[in-house]
């Protein structure tokens, strides 16, 4: 269980274990390719692809030309005539030339031709803030892609499930946006199985159990939520679930949740108005509003462009506030 | 019918003063005069010391990632020098900061916004310009769209835009070419061909043997120069600006040079490129042969470098201390310049510093008065 004493634990990070899933599935599945900028001789920018193109060869590993519709446009064609492209995306920012690639295209393929072509593509994006990075090297779109109909959204926040959670993806025969926060990509480690396992595409996890009130988050700031829990007076029976999976929700893991405590708030850093806690809050209203004691609660980004460093920690969804709204909700 | 040829080009290269400092008198008319070379040079060497002094900023963890210009000067100090300050139009990506810098920008602006600090971007009234562009390849399109408004209006202006060869494989690039090119606008495409696009060599970012090229498909005036001779650059630079504030339309310069450094801070790009090519390109640095020939000239010598190193010095040690002298902005910015005007549920957000609804209205759980949160 991830609080926040699995910190201190051996194993693999997050980037370990995205490797990890990748060089298996290449091993796997010959059909499997990544593509993009700095992915090959770099390892990405992150080093997440780091020392896959000398196992699996230029052939596989693929550095392709500065152009991320290109990239996007290109792994759809990939896909189409059988491969399982894996593109990725430098930085979340940068996934605005590829829009148009990946909303309309790869997003609509299965349906405009009636399921007659296939996207089976895995988009790798690095998303969020809080590392001191530069312009549009620090959003959380993830909202606009699960807006997209045809289009699933992953984020894992954790070694484990960014593992188990890849493999699905790229096993899956729809086209998945995996979205790795990067902020918690080297933050700690933990033990991974070294064999291939997957975990469904769908299914939210319940980090700690509780009684009192229900904690909705993911990526990076479920650990910005442990850190608020910990804040908390010991008697305060918190329940939290990591999403995991930002489309398709998993209704089922919310509901039983909220039925149970009454009482939600809901955590992102993504901009408040139209971001995903929207459709969070809205679906436990129309599935819990009996057992419901208080109004659910958004703890998000502000409605604003994502500020430069400076002022980054003050614009994320910090354990603080995050604390004092679940004090109010509770005192409600 | 027999075969034809329906298109034949070709592409010249330029370059006026040699890696020794000695000059091609063929090729000096319309260049620079030593007076001149001497200013530029010692513009130069400020700049580059700005340089090496903002990488030992982020080094020493009081400055963000930063992309070091080192090596690829002239290209920009040239091409700025051929344009009129205050008159034509400048649209960077981020690694010409001496042309920025030439045409009106305070050196701290770019120390800030490496800093986190969108008051890096405030370029100040008067300086015509963008601010630096961190995504790659998008800016060209708004200098064609920026130098189409001064042939709208007829005004004699010129927008110059900088852009690497890794910018050249984006489809904006051929966009932004395009338009350039049907609506004749006056524009001037500066590629600053550094051979790197972080890792991805050139030759693995491209087949085309030269980056000039693609401004053939576009039926532009094109050129390439050596990229690290001031006097090369100047020269190609002023004929297409002139042309294109006579109504002549865009041209495309390809400009050779080479990233010295890493491609940021972030970056190491020994994992990537080999050192022998980093040393041969080191004798090519545009500062190197410019000291030579002033030598010759009798314009510089030691005492000189050693004087001027003492004030590019305290200049820039000045910068640094305006820059950092700069308290972080305060809470209220985040929102500030959203719109024009706040609408009611920002103005709550910014108020309340939440955006939990029970946050942003206390008094429905009778908590607090709904004063705010924050400060």
């Amino acid at each position: 269980m991830p609080r926040t004493d699995v910190m201190k634990q051996k194993g693999l990070t997050l980037v370990d274990a995205i490797n990890e899933a990748l060089e298996q599935e290449m091993h796997r599945d010959s059909r499997v390719v990544l593509l993009g900028e700095d992915v090959g001789a770099n390892g990405g920018v992150f080093r997440v692809t780091e020392g896959l193109q000398k196992i699996f060869g230029k052939d596989r590993v693929i550095d392709t030309p500065l152009a991320e519709s290109g990239i996007m446009g290109t792994a759809i064609g990939l896909a189409m005539a059988g491969m399982r492209p894996i593109p990725e995306i430098q930085f979340d920012g940068f996934l605005g030339p590829a829009y148009d690639q990946l909303t309309n295209h790869a997003a609509r393929y299965r349906t405009r031709t009636r399921g007659a072509i296939t996207i089976p593509l895995t988009v790798r994006v690095p998303v969020g803030g809080g590392i001191h990075a530069p312009e549009l090297h620090s959003d959380s779109p993830e909202a606009i892609y699960a807006h997209t109909p045809g289009l699933k959204v992953v984020m894992p926040c954790t070694p484990v499930d960014a593992k188990g959670l890849l493999t699905s993806a790229i096993r899956d025969p729809d086209p998945v946006v995996f979205f790795e926060p990067k902020r918690v990509y080297r933050s700690f480690r933990e033990e991974v199985p070294e064999e291939e396992y997957t975990i469904p595409i769908g299914h939210a996890k319940v980090v700690s159990e509780g009684t009192d009130l229900t904690v909705i988050t993911w990526g990076a700031s479920v650990f910005e939520c442990l850190a608020a829990i910990d804040k908390l007076p010991e008697d305060v029976s918190v329940e939290l679930i990591d999403l995991r999976t930002i489309y398709p929700i998993d209704l089922d893991t919310i509901v039983q949740s909220v039925q149970k405590t009454g009482r939600c708030v809901i955590v992102h850093e993504a901009p408040k108005t139209s971001g995903f806690g929207a459709e969070i809050s809205s679906l436990i209203q129309e599935h819990c509003f009996l057992n419901l004691k208080a109004p659910v609660q958004r703890v998000a980004g502000f409605d604003t462009v994502m500020p430069y460093y400076k002022l980054e920690l003050d614009y994320l969804p910090d354990s603080k506030r995050i604390a004092e709204s679940v004090t109010q909700t509770l005192a409600y | 019918m027999p075969k034809k040829s329906v298109y034949k080009a070709e592409i010249e290269y330029l370059q006026v003063m040699d890696e020794q400092g000695v000059i091609d008198a063929a090729q000096s008319r319309n260049t620079l005069s030593d007076e001149e070379i001497l200013e530029l040079f010692k513009f130069m060497q400020q700049c580059r010391q700005l340089d090496e002094i903002a990488f030992k900023l982020q080094r020493s963890g009081r400055m963000g990632t930063y992309p070091q210009n080192k090596g690829q000067e002239a290209a920009a100090i040239g091409t700025a020098y051929a344009a009129k300050k205050g008159q034509d139009f400048l649209v960077p990506c981020y690694r010409e900061n001496a042309a920025l810098f030439m045409h009106g920008l305070p050196m701290h602006y770019v120390l800030l916004h490496w800093m986190g600090d969108e008051r890096g971007n405030q370029i100040p009234e008067g300086v015509q310009q963008l601010p630096l562009c961190i995504p790659i390849g998008t800016q060209m399109l708004h200098a064609t769209g920026i130098a189409w408004a001064f042939k709208m209006r007829k005004e004699p202006k010129v927008a110059l835009t900088y852009f690497g060869d890794g910018a050249t494989s984006e489809g904006d690039f051929h966009e932004a070419m395009n338009f350039a090119s049907v609506f004749q606008v006056p524009c001037v495409f500066i590629c600053q061909n550094n051979q790197w696009a972080i890792s991805v060599p050139r030759e693995t970012q491209m087949r085309s043997k030269t980056v000039a090229q693609k401004a053939l498909a576009y039926e532009m005036p094109t050129y390439q120069v050596d990229g690290n001779d001031l006097l090369g650059v100047y020269k190609i630079a002023k004929e297409c600006i002139d042309r294109a504030r006579g109504g002549g339309g865009p041209s495309f310069i390809e400009a050779v040079t080479y990233r010295l450094a890493d491609h940021t801070t972030a970056d190491d790009a020994r994992r990537y490129r080999d050192q022998k090519e980093v040393d041969a390109w080191l004798g090519r640095d545009p500062l190197i042969r410019l000291r030579k020939y002033l030598e010759t000239k009798d314009l510089w010598d030691e005492t000189k470098q050693k004087a001027a190193e003492e004030r590019n010095k305290a200049i820039v040690a000045e910068v640094v201390k305006t820059a950092e002298g700069i308290e972080k902005p305060s809470f209220d910015d985040i929102f500030d310049f959203t719109f024009a005007a706040l609408n009611p549920e920002l103005e709550k957000q910014k108020r309340t510093a939440r955006t939990s609804s029970l946050g942003q209205d206390p008094t429905q759980v009778g908590l607090a008065s709904g004063e705010p949160v924050h400060q």
